[in-house]
């Protein structure tokens, strides 16, 4: 992992001193080891705070939609997941390719910051990710119990970059991907109803789940839209939250890539991504196996028709 | 005021008047015919339309109206386009009076007041300005220039033509921005006309009109000799509660609902310039 | 001085809720926050924090206000606030105690506002002493003391017991209704006190410098060119602002319903774009004014309006919860003083 660091940081400083970028997008320390924060580093002096561990959690590639709007071109480090939400931005015409200097960085899964907090752990004293257990007050824990839960089940690989700095092969998942989606879809209707309503009624409505999502970059969301005529801060009625989740779902279904922002960043720990994760196993299903962000020009198979297109009810009858 | 501040009560349109192209001005009253509440010069109200919005708007009218309520409104969001489409008769609610209003028993008591307006801006003074008139003899010499983008935006143009110009010690100046047919007085913009009239700087000035206009005004009455503390202005910003507590229009350590809408520039040199 | 085993605190449970209805910790769908006393559900008393914060009690996310009725030009107002029965808040930490009186400055202030002045009339609060202070959690630099939070009724864990304390008329009274506890010896008490203050002593933000933070800096400080980095990861959401136990703007919107308009209020936050939008101008244009707002407001204007009061408990909520890790600590290291 500091080897990875190190590496990532000469190539930042090579860069920006060769004038190729005039900015690097990465990671920045916090004040207690977990609080890394997303940040534009413009010096050699500024990377002084830079890091690459287990907490580099968050997706970058969103922050490219502004960035690239700026002068001058920028690096950024792309983790597997990342990747993928970048090359879709590219391919919604939000990020300006010619602006961007892409490194992709090995990445071994990322730590839930919640779950070290819900097992009371306050001191993590190895970040190292080739070591499977992290010491925490004596108590001893598997990296697969306390990583993200997009990172167990993470199937991304590394896709095309300017460059690549990786040392050690990408682990399989611990999972499979698509377990929680079976179980609700072995559901009833009335307990997948129950299930729903239980976690949904914590939401607070605070839109972080559609503010970090990098499928969601329309300028004006029709959430905060006041003529919309559908606006609202707080959930004037109990159906209203559902709502708000589902349509956000629709709209991103078929571009979004599984990269599990949404749920890494809701306070109220919603499982939001098995909405989207549903909807990428019935494309997989009716229209043969699609990932979101593989590549940057490809028609996705909800904005393409073909001929061999499959008719829905051919799968679920009516 | 009550506790119940964020409870409304009914009022209903009574008149409304075309003051220009894009400004109304309305007249509200309870619905048994009488004035909703008191209020002092530049305070404001809160009205609303259920289900399309709530905003607040200065109270155009005198309090020396006994009679009823008057808001100029200028047509440019969701309640202020949808008051202009309705008729006579229409209720809406109301809750008030907001703000701090001008120091009109006070700082102003005695002067010789100077008003300057751009445009609906003239619509916070126009209370302030039918105060002076009630109370003539409590105030010096009235200076006023008003200015607005046509003679057709001139707000108020028949109150100001038939009375405020044949007030006692009354001197109105009004200017158009550009030449047009049918007007022959002044063109130009506010700030320059302010510095061509040359006012004498024993005036308590009072400011209202677009930022812009305010900004520059501002430095016109400077570079003649008046001093910041002689010059009041009036701050718009988004309002929801009116009582600051809402937390919207937080300005520094100020809450423009509440502290406001009126500051003394010199009050605004201590705040951010975040309005 | 009166004690429960934890292992039978169901029935303290099932006793208060007989009284009143009881708000405490639940735990539900993984996430725990305060909700009312019924049979089932999973009350989370170890936590040691609520995702919400306590001020949901008084303060609710949403709240209806008015109920008009409209037909043609006419409208009619109905009164549509909730009245408030008596209540019990348990399980309320020192940083939600103090974030009511931060509150209490604003919603009692005149004109009182009467929605939340009902719900703090009806409350009786049991706090509950914190015995593992997180690293997050910096409440004593606001003068805190998590061993100590003076609720109507003070209960502390010691062991697999809990003891309580009645520290008014109302807690007193309170108290002595409840036949489930039983007499305890106070020097259990003290002894967890004071192992709680020496854990507070070795967490990491106990010691932040907030000597800058004063109104005669207000115009310095908001120029500081920090802003701009501090802000930058910033994503806009509300999740600061709907977790914090002092933020308390709020928005009024009105809900067409099949036969009339609701109006409520509902929480609002100065993290949001549209949060300061006029018809033709916004103030704050850009996510690091807006930003820049919440901190100022929290560490300098209401202290300035305040005598000296902040508008942070120390919490931590925003350093365990923002998606990208900006944080209130961060301000105050970099913008405090000698941090």
């Amino acid at each position: 992992m500091q080897k990875l660091e190190t590496l990532m940081l000469e190539k930042a400083k090579n860069l920006l001193s060769s004038g190729e970028v005039s900015r690097v997008l990465g990671w920045k320390k916090g004040e207690l080891g977990y609080d890394v924060e997303p940040s534009v580093f413009t010096s050699a002096q500024s990377l002084d705070n830079f890091v690459y561990n287990v907490f580099c959690g968050a997706n970058l590639s969103k922050y490219l939609v502004q960035e690239t709007k700026k002068e001058g071109k920028i690096l950024v480090f792309l983790k597997p997941c990342d990747s993928y939400s970048f090359n879709q931005l590219i391919k919604e015409h939000r990020i300006n390719k010619d602006k961007v200097y892409t490194v992709g960085v090995e990445c071994q899964g990322k730590i839930d910051n919640y779950k070290l907090k819900e097992n009371g752990i306050e001191v993590v004293e190895s970040f190292d990710e080739e070591v499977d257990f992290v010491t925490v007050n004596g108590k001893k824990f598997t990296k697969g119990e306390i990583v993200l839960g997009k990172c167990s089940v993470c199937e991304k690989k590394l896709l095309d970059y300017d460059e690549v700095i990786s040392i050690n092969e990408k682990r399989s998942p611990d999972k499979d991907r698509f377990e929680m989606v079976k179980k609700l879809e072995s559901m009833t209707a009335d307990e997948r109803y129950a299930f729903w309503k239980d976690q949904l009624s914590n939401c607070i409505r605070c839109n972080a789940c559609r503010n970090v999502c990098p499928a969601c970059t329309c300028t004006k969301c029709v959430f905060d839209n006041d003529n919309s005529g559908i606006a609202s801060k707080a959930n004037s009625d109990s159906f209203e939250e559902k709502m708000f989740h589902i349509i956000r779902a629709f709209h991103v279904a078929g571009r979004c890539t599984d990269c599990g922002e949404c749920s890494r960043v809701c306070p109220q720990h919603i499982p939001l991504h098995l909405l989207n994760r549903k909807f990428i196993g019935d494309i997989n299903r009716l229209y043969g196996t699609y990932q979101a962000g593989e590549d940057t020009t490809s028609k996705g198979p909800l904005t393409d028709y073909t001929k061999q297109d499959v008719d829905p009810s051919d799968v679920f009858g009516g | 005021m009550t506790n119940e501040a964020l409870i409304p009560v009914v009022g209903v349109i009574t008149d409304i008047r075309k003051d220009t192209p894009d400004v109304k001005t309305f007249r509200v009253v309870t619905p048994d015919g009488k004035k909703a509440f008191e209020h002092m010069p530049g305070q404001c109200a809160m009205l609303s339309i259920p289900g399309v919005g709530e905003a607040m708007f200065s109270i155009t009218s005198s309090p020396t109206n006994t009679e009823f309520m008057e808001f100029s409104i200028k047509k440019c969001g969701c309640v202020t386009s949808w008051l202009h489409s309705c008729e006579v008769g229409q209720m809406v609610t109301i809750r008030g009076p907001y703000g701090n209003g001008f120091p009109v028993e006070t700082a102003f008591k005695g002067k010789n007041m100077l008003f300057i307006a751009g445009g609906i801006g003239l619509a916070p003074l126009r209370s302030v300005i039918n105060y002076v008139r009630a109370h003539r003899e409590d105030y010096g010499t009235v200076d006023i220039v008003y200015g607005s983008r046509s003679m057709d935006d001139l707000v108020d143009f028949k109150e100001i033509e038939e009375e405020w110009k044949n007030e006692k010690d009354f001197n109105v100046f009004l200017t158009i921005d550009r030449e047009q047919e049918g007007w022959d007085g002044h063109v130009g913009f506010v700030p320059a006309y302010v510095k061509e009239v040359n006012i004498p700087t024993d005036r308590t000035a009072i400011l209202c009109g677009p930022p812009i206009m305010i900004k520059f005004t501002l430095q016109a009455l400077l570079e003649l000799g008046f001093n910041k503390e002689q010059v009041y202005t009036t701050l718009e910003f988004r309002m929801k509660c009116g009582v600051g507590k809402c937390g919207r229009c937080n300005v520094g350590n100020k809450y423009i609902c509440k502290d406001g809408p009126v500051f003394r520039m010199d009050q605004l040199e201590e705040l951010p310039s975040e309005y | 001085m009166k004690k429960i085993a934890i292992s039978n605190i169901e029935k303290l449970y099932n006793e208060i809720s007989s009284l009143q209805e009881l708000y405490l910790p639940v735990k539900k769908a993984g996430a725990t926050n305060f909700a009312k006393y019924e049979n089932g559900v999973d009350v989370d008393i170890k936590s040691l924090q609520t995702v919400k914060s306590a001020k949901d009690l008084f303060f609710p996310q949403s709240e209806d206000m008015i109920d008009f009725k409209v037909s043609g030009k006419n409208i009619e107002i109905k009164d549509a606030r909730a009245q408030s029965n008596p209540f019990v808040l348990f399980g309320v930490r020192g940083c939600d105690l103090k974030s009511f009186e931060v509150l209490d400055k604003v919603f009692l202030q005149e004109p009182v506002d009467t929605m939340y002045k009902s719900k703090r009339d009806a409350v009786t609060v049991i706090t509950l002493a914190c015995n593992n202070p997180e690293s997050s959690c910096f409440c004593k630099v606001f003068g805190v003391d998590p061993a100590n939070p003076k609720g109507d009724i003070q209960a502390t864990i010691v062991g697999e017991e809990m003891f309580f304390e009645p520290l008014t008329d109302k807690g007193s009274e309170l108290l002595s209704k409840l036949t489930t506890l039983e007499d305890g010896d106070e020097k259990a008490v003290e002894s967890e006190k004071k192992e709680i203050s020496q854990k507070v002593e070795k967490l990491p933000f106990v010691n932040l410098d907030l000597s800058n933070f004063k109104g005669e800096n207000l115009m310095e400080l908001f120029d500081r060119p920090e802003w701009e980095e501090l802000s930058k990861a910033c994503l806009g959401c509300g999740t600061c602002t709907f977790v914090c136990p002092t933020c308390q703007c709020f928005d009024i919107r009105d809900f067409e319903t099949n036969d009339g308009v609701k109006r409520f209020r509902c929480w609002d936050s100065c993290m949001y774009s549209e949060f300061t939008k006029m018809a033709a101008e916004n103030p704050r244009k850009t996510q690091m004014q807006r930003y820049r707002q919440r901190f100022m407001h929290k560490l300098v204007y209401f202290p300035a309006n305040n005598g000296g009061e902040y508008s942070c408990v120390g919490c931590g909520r925003c350093v365990k919860k923002c998606p990208q890790s900006l944080n209130i600590v961060k301000v105050i290291k970099k913008l405090g003083g000698k941090n």
